[in-house]
């Protein structure tokens, strides 16, 4: 206990005297949290306050392109300019001066207008409904194309999005046209309201809560969890980069010739890694609370969560202290375990979930994520910041992740008795 | 005090051995000095006994206790004083002392009075609370050599422990050594300076491609060898004037 009470406080003051070191522990975690969440509030309140810019070549010039126009200008994230050729807007959606360009084709008013007259024509002959029983010939119309050029740099999830919006808004038209089309036919009287236009069925979205209270999450609420995690992790990086300078300013050789185990080597460093890991948790929640809003951030609502957020971090910070701990007894030099380490981390936090959601992903990268501890620690703090769950359900992730640092932590003390052997 | 008994290490992927059936052994309170050029075996044969390599094959027992099955008991009976400085840049030297004193099990009155007697002794108290970093070469020998002798080691192994240091450090070092041997350690030391060592150790052993050349009291050695005056005109005969470079 002495002996790693000693290495312990041999490696508070390694620490402590590194001021610059310590600034970067610290500091730029802190940056990255605010940075990612000020990158992603303000994307998201960026398409509300200003449109973002499209172009609309309009060659059928009547109703339908009218009704579309109007509908797209009338939304929240676009603005509409008006383009004279389909040539032009290829050539700026091409060179990333526009995101979107949209052509509508000749004659889509009329021929939509033909279609739905010839549907419901025929519908209303079948019902013996129709006054004019000359036999009904089909104008073999062909389905109209609405192009739509995207820039090739514009992301897969805004461009669906967008799709999926003008294929909403198109079928309402065609619904629309069929309901008109039927209001001429059925009555004389156009202010005479046969049909209720208005949608059926609308949604209602809710985020179940574990508790009573109501969680409503924003990008604080995420974020803050997601890039803890992550810089949490990246205590690695100085953790093994402390280990390889032991070895190459020769006071390992020293600890190996006096009894003391590699287990207390490493004990005393995991205590104070852990330790910053911890501090690194709670400078980063007082920013979420008390920075976020004065920013024009959301808040982090961490009221009644802090026992089992500090609980979650203390089990996420043993994992990546394991990780360190193994990386720093396996690394020979600094040039090995920087970017070993950093691109390690990259990896564990792609594939833990922290930048594409794991529903998200391929099948196989999904059965990746369940090995990854990143994982295991953004499922447990989600857990407690957006679901509100007890200890009980957030046993599994901490013993995961206890086990991860047994892990890890075995293997670095077999390997170095086995390199020991020269 | 020291038994080596066919002592042998070859190296994962070496051609051939670098300490070959050494047998060896130290009386209690002798200085011996491990003499030898360059790639001989000198700092293979300390790391071995120092428990830093695990040797192919062969034993040996410091104090009565075997390396294979005392290594803690042993490692608190010796101390090494590695050649390259081991210490805590950053730390100041009082703070890497009581680091490293700790790790000898050493606590509280016990460790703080060893840690100041010994830089009162080789004059270093005025910097004991100044950080590794600023210190001289020589200061930091001086300290390298303190962090090993701690615990009151009954055995101390010295690789190199006065290279490059000044004359006035060298003396220093040297003569603390030698109270330290009138006290009662055994010492086992490494150098490439014959001089010193012909007047330091009570004896020395040539060591020349894995395997002890000759040993015996300095002045003897001098006397065995025809027309050698001096410890060195000994060794360049036994080992030969051929380079030894080797990487």
């Amino acid at each position: 206990m002495l002996k790693l009470w000693a290495s312990t406080y041999k490696e508070i003051l390694l620490l402590t005297r590194d001021w610059g070191g310590l600034a970067i522990l610290f500091l730029m975690p802190l940056l990255l949290v605010i940075t990612i969440t000020l990158v992603q509030n303000e994307t998201f309140k960026t398409l509300k306050a200003s449109k973002i810019p499209i172009l609309l070549v309009d060659n059928d010039r009547g109703e339908v392109s009218k009704t579309i126009f109007e509908k797209l200008e009338s939304s929240a994230v676009l603005k509409v300019e008006r383009e004279s050729t389909e040539a032009s807007v290829k050539e700026r959606v091409r060179t990333g001066e526009y995101q979107l360009g949209i052509v509508i084709p000749k004659n889509l008013s009329r021929d939509l207008n033909l279609k739905v007259a010839e549907n419901v024509d025929g519908i209303l002959e079948k019902f013996g409904l129709e006054e004019d029983h000359t036999p009904l010939v089909k104008s073999k119309l062909k389905p109209k194309e609405v192009r739509l050029y995207f820039d090739p740099a514009t992301p897969v999830s805004f461009r669906n999005s967008i799709k999926s919006g003008i294929d909403q808004m198109i079928s309402k038209i065609e619904t629309e046209t069929i309901y008109e089309a039927f209001q001429e036919e059925l009555t004389d009287d156009p202010s005479e309201e046969i049909f209720d236009t208005e949608p059926f069925i609308v949604f209602n979205e809710i985020v179940p809560s574990g508790g009573k209270k109501e969680i409503i999450p924003n990008s604080t609420q995420h974020n803050i969890p997601a890039w803890t995690l992550f810089a949490i992790f990246f205590i690695i990086l100085p953790l093994s980069i402390n280990m390889v300078k032991e070895k190459n300013q020769g006071t390992y050789v020293r600890l190996r010739t006096q009894p003391v185990s590699y287990a207390t080597f490493l004990g005393g460093k995991a205590v104070v890694f852990l330790a910053v890991a911890l501090l690194q948790f709670g400078l980063m929640l007082l920013v979420g609370v008390f920075l976020f809003p004065g920013i024009g951030l959301p808040k982090l609502d961490i009221v009644g969560r802090l026992p089992l957020l500090f609980l979650v971090a203390f089990f996420a910070g043993l994992a990546a202290v394991g990780l360190g701990l193994l990386l720093g007894t396996i690394a020979k030099t600094q040039e090995q375990s920087a970017p070993f380490g950093a691109t390690l981390v990259v990896i564990l936090a792609a594939l833990g979930g922290v930048w594409v959601p794991v529903f998200a992903m391929p099948g196989f990268m999904q059965t990746l994520s369940n090995i990854s501890p990143m994982n295991w620690g953004l499922n447990a703090f989600y857990d407690v910041f957006l679901r509100n769950v007890g200890i009980n359900e957030l046993l599994p992730e901490m013993a995961l992740l206890t086990l991860f640092f047994l892990l890890t932590t075995f293997i670095a003390i077999a390997y170095n008795e086995r390199k020991n052997v020269v | 005090m020291i038994r080596i008994d066919k002592l042998s290490k070859k190296y994962k992927n070496a051609e051939d051995y670098s300490v070959r059936n050494l047998d060896l052994f130290i009386e209690e309170g002798e200085i011996f000095g491990l003499l030898g050029p360059n790639g001989a075996g000198k700092t293979t044969l300390i790391s071995m006994l120092s428990s830093l390599l695990k040797p192919t094959s062969g034993a040996f027992s410091i104090d009565g206790l075997n390396y294979e099955t005392h290594t803690n008991e042993l490692k608190r009976r010796v101390g090494i004083v590695p050649q390259e400085y081991a210490l805590y840049p950053s730390l100041t030297a009082f703070e890497n002392l009581s680091y490293f004193g700790s790790m000898y099990g050493l606590i509280g009155s016990p460790l703080k009075n060893s840690i100041l007697e010994h830089i009162e002794i080789l004059g270093l108290s005025r910097f004991a609370h100044k950080k590794i970093d600023n210190f001289s070469g020589g200061m930091k020998r001086r300290i390298n050599l303190i962090a090993s002798i701690l615990h009151r080691p009954k055995v101390l192994f010295l690789d190199e422990p006065t290279v490059g240091v000044d004359v006035q450090s060298k003396n220093v070092i040297i003569e603390y050594l030698k109270q330290l041997n009138a006290e009662g350690t055994t010492i086992l030391y490494t150098s490439h300076h014959l001089n010193e060592a012909e007047h330091f150790c009570t004896r020395v052993g040539i060591i020349d491609l894995g395997e002890i050349v000759c040993k015996g009291e300095p002045s003897t050695l001098v006397a065995q060898q025809k027309d050698a005056n001096n410890l060195e005109e000994v060794f360049l005969v036994q080992t030969g004037k051929a380079l030894r470079d080797h990487a």
